[in-house]
């Protein structure tokens, strides 16, 4: 059926894109070489010596390195909890509301800061738990003193934590709002013929109608485990929470673009990057078993 | 729906409402104060005197705001990056989705464009690297950089969300078409694209988005503060001081010392835009999204 003189306009459409993904995608890869050499900035990648694994040996060596990788674990698994559970409440309170307009205006509301930088949101939650911020005002005017919240280091990953969750439970309450609109509505109206309440509609109905998008959410969350979050914690932190708050993503950019150890920062970055693409590649394929979810 | 209508069941609405409608109010509240603070006095927001409404309403900080010449010329150069961005993702993204939405069958080399195409996606050479490729390409300083280098990450999720919204199109459509005499560009443009504005409409959104909020390619591809967006000159903002040693005091003072009517009226301009967008986009991204990627 198909004319087989398609397949040279077909790679002709893909040009573009191909190129395009080469030159800043596929060419920065090959920089990784800098994690095996003594890298000279005069001499450049092709120039500089070999090493071998040195790097990755004084990179194991240091203290640093297993703090960075515990804060980006511990945040980032709090951050796949609570984003999984914390929407999926909000979905079933939302899906519980029978007026349509207050619905629609309450998602619209909500899904608005997913869409706001964390330079902006940082920038306004910087000043909201500043010590002079109406946070510490509320605070004495019941008679605490005032906390400096983002000068902490011991409550720095929870507010890390509840503000990523705050700006983005109603954007990830979509997905579950689809999930819930594809139940059977005939399912409830027999359980209501039959006497059912709302409790038992949910425990019955709602949620195993939902769970196969639960687990999808959750095994895919699995592929997050090394992304705790670059942008935001930039935007919030400072040197007084870098044993709690800082992760691999900040350390690769101050020491390797501040203090110019390029190697080592490659080295990381790319011990990050090989773990990740694992991760995510587990997560996708446990997800096509359990799920029958596929990316395309 | 069939509901049952005890008073039991009409006060757990009521709750339902009330908590549905705190919640959302969060969600507005931050961004809200931040107007308030923007049009008080510094004396009143020295004092912490702002709460809910501006207190010594002016308009002071815009004022000064329309004197910083660096202020718009950042943002003049973050609207040049949006255009630009979407441009290129409008035109790109199609044209890589239409040949990779065939069948092996229709393009036999289907499969080994989707797998390197994804795997840009999964797996990059990390921060250091990027960095080096652009400098050795010679587009530090330049806009291309902020343009080139944000595509390159963000179209791949792009296509695949196109490419799956393709796919679910009817193919008789296409196979009429077929019988017509129509070639594969017509029949991207004259049936696919015109078919698919709730899909384009996401990725344009996203696009928008990302490259109005995106600061970190900015904030190191730049080495002259001219050069940067919007995102990355508010960014620098808040992080001015040296940042490898600071005590509690000084970072308690360095909060105290800021200017929070002017940063507050800067960070609320640098929403606006999203504001503005917002409201016409967010009808199609929630059919966009769960068209695109969620498959029963």
């Amino acid at each position: 059926m198909v004319n087989k003189g398609f397949a040279k306009h077909y790679y002709l459409m893909m040009l573009p894109g191909l190129i395009w993904l080469f030159m800043f995608s596929v060419l920065p890869m090959f920089g990784i070489v800098i994690a095996f050499q003594d890298y000279n900035p005069v001499q450049g990648m092709l120039g500089s010596k070999f090493v071998g694994l040195d790097t990755f040996e004084y990179m194991f060596s240091l203290n640093d390195t297993a703090s960075i990788f515990f804060n980006t674990i511990f945040i980032a698994v709090m951050k796949i909890v609570g984003n999984l559970i914390i929407p999926l409440i909000f979905a079933l309170m939302l899906n519980e509301l029978r007026h349509m307009f207050i619905k629609r205006s309450i998602q619209t509301i909500v899904y608005l800061p997913h869409f706001l930088s964390w330079v902006i949101l940082g920038g306004i939650l910087l000043d909201i738990f500043s010590y002079q911020g109406p946070v510490n005002q509320l605070l004495s005017a019941f008679g605490f003193d005032p906390v400096l919240f983002f000068g902490r280091a011991d409550l720095f990953p929870f507010l890390v934590v509840g503000s990523d969750i705050w700006k983005e439970f109603g954007f990830n309450t979509i997905i579950y709002l689809a999930a819930l609109t594809g139940i059977n509505t005939a399912l409830y109206e027999a359980a209501a013929i039959d006497g059912a309440s709302r409790q038992r509609m949910l425990w019955h109905i709602t949620l195993p109608g939902i769970r196969t998008t639960v687990i999808l959410l959750a095994v895919l969350g699995l592929g997050n485990v090394l992304n705790a979050g670059f942008d935001q914690i930039f935007n919030l932190y400072n040197p007084l929470v870098y044993s709690t708050g800082d992760i691999i993503d900040t350390w690769v950019y101050r020491a390797g673009l501040l203090n110019m150890q390029y190697e080592l920062a490659t080295a990381v970055g790319l011990l990050k990057s090989v773990a990740g693409f694992i991760l995510i590649s587990l997560s996708y394929f446990l997800a096509y078993r359990f799920t029958n979810y596929r990316i395309f | 729906m069939v509901y049952e209508k005890s008073a039991r069941s009409k006060i757990f609405d009521i709750v339902l409402l009330v908590v549905l409608i705190s919640i959302s109010i969060t969600c507005i509240l931050p961004l809200w104060y931040t107007l308030s603070l923007s049009l008080s006095s510094k004396s009143a927001a020295a004092a912490g005197a702002v709460a809910l409404w501006p207190v010594g309403f002016n308009l002071n900080s815009y004022v000064q705001l329309l004197q910083e010449g660096q202020f718009f010329k950042s943002f003049w150069i973050s609207i040049q990056r949006v255009v630009l961005g979407v441009a290129l993702n409008f035109i790109v993204v199609p044209l890589m989705a239409y040949p990779l939405s065939k069948t092996t069958k229709d393009f036999k080399m289907r499969n080994v464009f989707m797998w390197s195409v994804l795997f840009t996606m999964l797996f990059n050479g990390g921060l250091i690297p990027l960095y080096l490729t652009i400098k050795n390409l010679g587009l530090m300083n330049s806009i291309w950089a902020l343009v080139l280098v944000g595509g390159a990450q963000t179209i791949v999720f792009n296509i695949i969300l196109t490419m799956n919204f393709f796919r679910n199109l009817p193919s008789v459509l296409e196979e009429a078409a077929l019988v017509d005499g129509a070639g594969p560009w017509y029949i991207l443009y004259k049936l696919y694209i015109p078919l698919s504005v709730p899909v384009l409409a996401t990725v344009t959104l996203f696009s928008i988005v990302y490259h109005w909020n995106e600061f970190l390619y900015g904030l190191i591809f730049m080495t002259r503060e001219e050069f940067y967006p919007l995102q990355t000159y508010i960014q620098q903002l808040t992080v001015a001081v040296d940042p490898s040693s600071m005590t509690e005091d000084q970072y308690k003072r360095m909060s105290e010392l800021s200017n929070r009517t002017l940063d507050a009226a800067k960070l609320f301009i640098a929403m606006l835009p999203v504001l503005a967008v917002y409201p016409f986009l967010q009808r199609f991204f929630i059919h966009g999204i769960t068209l695109g990627s969620v498959k029963e």
